[in-house]
């Protein structure tokens, strides 16, 4: 049951389909690498599976230990413990990492109990030393003017901050140089456990070498065409994705 | 009695003033009531200027409720604080020698030819001379503050003045002169004590002489039953800095007209304003940045969020005048429209008549922004909490302008309670 699974997922940006019945169980404890072609549908899955307004899923579930949250709004299916790291994280003028972060910790207390500000602070503090982000960044407008890099550390702050059940990384080494890599995934790792399951998107099996997965699947016309082990991912690399659509 | 035919000069006032008063009664009773057919009030709510509803305030019943409630800052250099027109409080904790903090009958009275030189010596240009005139004519008491050549306030003044019955009009009126090489931070409370209807008619005028700092800021937090004229003119001398801010938070029917006028070389003006909007509630800006002097600045930045049936009306004129060469002028309004029935209305005006000049000037309206919502309900945040954030944010860019960290947190509290966000 403590399995984020997709069942024969459609979902289409208007009238034109991009999920084409893709099926996959991600175990908590378990990390599932998705690779693909631009264009494969990687992003889609990711945000049709948080729930984003543009999407229409026209058959198919996505069952989170066992309870489906296509019919949910966007934040109470993050409440549930679903967390997506984005691609391109959303600049919000005004409004400073400390207080959305601080927003959205206390949307997960019950109705009425008070976040505490010394513990959050003492936490929020201790997370971000991990990950090498310096204390000014509390009061920075969130994504506002931020390098990739910090952008992808942001997201990685939210998520440590959030403890998620189920993480959805997208794109999570775009606009990355490899120092800002090997932070961002030592970030990862350090979230890694048998309470987490991670799927985690990207074209590159560069970022694979920093975030092991435990299993690597092909992502190509909206569906899952071929799934593996850690080597499927260098075999990718080596060989390219043509391999693969022509195996098909 | 009502305010526009009855005419009551207090005796606590000296004799030239109340000549002047009786001067201005006359004007206030031949000046014409402005039509829907003058530029200056097009798309203007006109019921606002039917004056007979309204009555002249007598002493406030309960002054231990609004003293009690006239707390702002924690650490201040001084507070004065009027009700109806009256001066209940004052309080000196911490003002460095030569700073005059009076109401205004004591400046008019000890201070004759100072408080002359300064007092509403600038004509009315925004459409509501009628208004300032009675204003002046029924004007009782003020704040009058005067900075001396090279001395610095360095903790905030606060003047608070609190409106207290129902149908009452009360006229309060805000002086502040920095004298050259000067600094002060001026805090302007209007408050009402209960949720009344009233009427206020307010001037605040600000004289910032050469090298001189002044942040000015108006907290206007009226019953949701009032209408509310805020007239203010702004001088600004040579190499000086002018920061003002509206915080309108409540209000039925509010009116800003801000006329600041950029005097001598390097003179700054920025203007300021957030209005969070919602039910019934009117906003009707009209500003002037008037260039007079070579390479002066004005930057103008108004920050509308507008729910409900809310409106608001901005018509702005930057005017680079002939002497003033390298001119910056800046002029941005921002509505942030939260609901369909809401309404906004904005006229930017651009006359330019001197050479190698940096302008832009413009108005957007537009609606929450859905890519930043889905990212805040992505981190598990309901959507009513993630659009008040947004809201919450948008006026934070204005607030970051007082380029002050304590002041920022002063009124960002008092914005998040507007907002209700915990």
């Amino acid at each position: 049951m403590n399995t984020l699974s997709i069942r024969n997922l459609h979902a289409s940006i208007g009238d034109k389909p991009i999920l084409r019945g893709l099926n996959l169980d991600i175990p908590q404890g378990e990390v599932h690498a998705i690779m693909g072609k631009n264009g494969s549908g990687k992003s889609t899955l990711a945000k049709v599976m948080a729930g984003h307004p543009d999407y229409t899923v026209t058959s198919g579930d996505v069952l989170l230990n066992g309870q489906s949250i296509l019919g949910m709004e966007p934040d109470v299916r993050a409440r549930l413990g679903l967390f997506l790291a984005f691609q391109y994280p959303m600049e919000i003028p005004g409004v400073t990492i400390a207080n959305f972060i601080r927003a959205a910790v206390q949307a997960r207390l019950p109705e009425g109990e008070e976040l505490e500000a010394t513990e959050y602070y003492a936490k929020l503090y201790a997370k971000m030393d991990e990950l090498s982000i310096p204390r000014a960044f509390t009061s920075r407008s969130v994504n506002e003017g931020f390098s990739g890099g910090e952008k992808k550390r942001c997201e990685v702050l939210q998520m440590a901050m959030l403890q998620p059940r189920y993480a959805v990384l997208d794109e999570t080494d775009s606009g990355l140089d490899i120092d800002a890599l090997k932070v961002v995934s030592s970030g990862v790792n350090a979230l890694r456990g048998p309470e987490v399951g991670m799927l985690v998107i990207t074209h590159y099996q560069r970022l694979l070498d920093y975030i092991v997965p435990d299993k690597v699947h092909v992502m190509a016309e909206g569906e899952i065409v071929l799934s593996g082990d850690k080597d499927l991912a260098l075999k990718l690399e080596a060989e390219g994705y043509d391999w693969v659509t022509a195996k098909n | 009695m009502n305010i526009v035919s009855q005419h009551q000069i207090s005796s606590d006032l000296p004799a030239w003033f109340s000549e002047q008063q009786k001067q201005a009664w006359t004007e206030f009773q031949s000046v014409p009531q402005p039509t829907r057919h003058d530029e200056l009030w097009r798309f203007s709510n006109l019921k606002i200027l039917d004056l007979a509803r309204w009555h002249l305030a007598s002493a406030p019943a309960d002054v231990d409720a609004l003293l009690a409630r006239s707390r702002g800052l924690s650490d201040l250099a001084a507070k004065l604080v009027f009700a109806n027109d009256r001066l209940i409080l004052r309080e000196i904790k911490n003002l460095p020698e030569g700073v005059l903090l009076l109401p205004l009958e004591e400046a008019a009275r000890d201070h004759e030819a100072l408080f002359e030189r300064y007092f509403m010596k600038h004509p009315t240009l925004l459409g509501s001379a009628k208004i300032a005139a009675l204003h002046r004519a029924q004007l009782k008491t003020g704040a009058f503050l005067y900075v001396p050549a090279g001395v610095k306030v360095e903790k905030p003044i606060e003047l608070w003045h609190w409106s207290e019955g129902d149908h009452i009009a009360i006229f309060p009126h805000t002086l502040v002169v920095c004298e050259e090489g000067s600094s002060a931070s001026v805090i302007d409370h209007f408050f009402s004590m209960n949720n009344e209807a009233s009427f206020v008619a307010g001037v605040n005028d600000l004289i910032v002489k050469a090298d001189a700092h002044l942040k000015y800021i108006a907290v206007q937090n009226w019953s949701r039953e009032t209408t509310a004229f805020h007239l203010n003119t702004t001088g600004v001398g040579k190499n000086a800095v002018a920061t003002s801010l509206q915080l309108n938070l409540g209000g039925r029917y509010i009116r800003t007209e801000s006329n600041s006028r950029l005097l001598e070389e390097g003179a700054r003006s920025v203007m300021l304003s957030i209005n969070p909007m919602d039910a019934d509630r009117e906003v009707d800006q009209r500003t002037f940045q008037d260039h007079l002097a070579p390479s002066a600045t004005s930057d103008l930045l108004y920050h509308n969020a507008l729910d409900d049936r809310s409106r608001s009306v901005f018509s702005g004129l930057i005017k680079v005048g002939t002497a003033a060469h390298e001119t910056d002028a800046y002029q941005k309004v921002r509505n942030l429209m939260l609901s369909d029935e809401a309404e906004a209305n904005s006229m930017p005006g651009l006359e330019i008549l001197a050479d190698r000049v940096r302008c832009s000037h413009g108005a957007t309206s537009g609606e929450l922004n859905q890519d930043e919502l889905f990212y805040m309900m992505a981190r598990g945040i309901p959507p009513q909490k993630a659009a008040k954030l947004i809201v919450r944010g948008f006026f934070e860019t204005v607030l970051r302008r007082l380029e002050e960290p304590s002041l920022e947190k002063y009124f960002g509290h008092l914005l998040d309670r507007r907002l209700a966000l915990g």
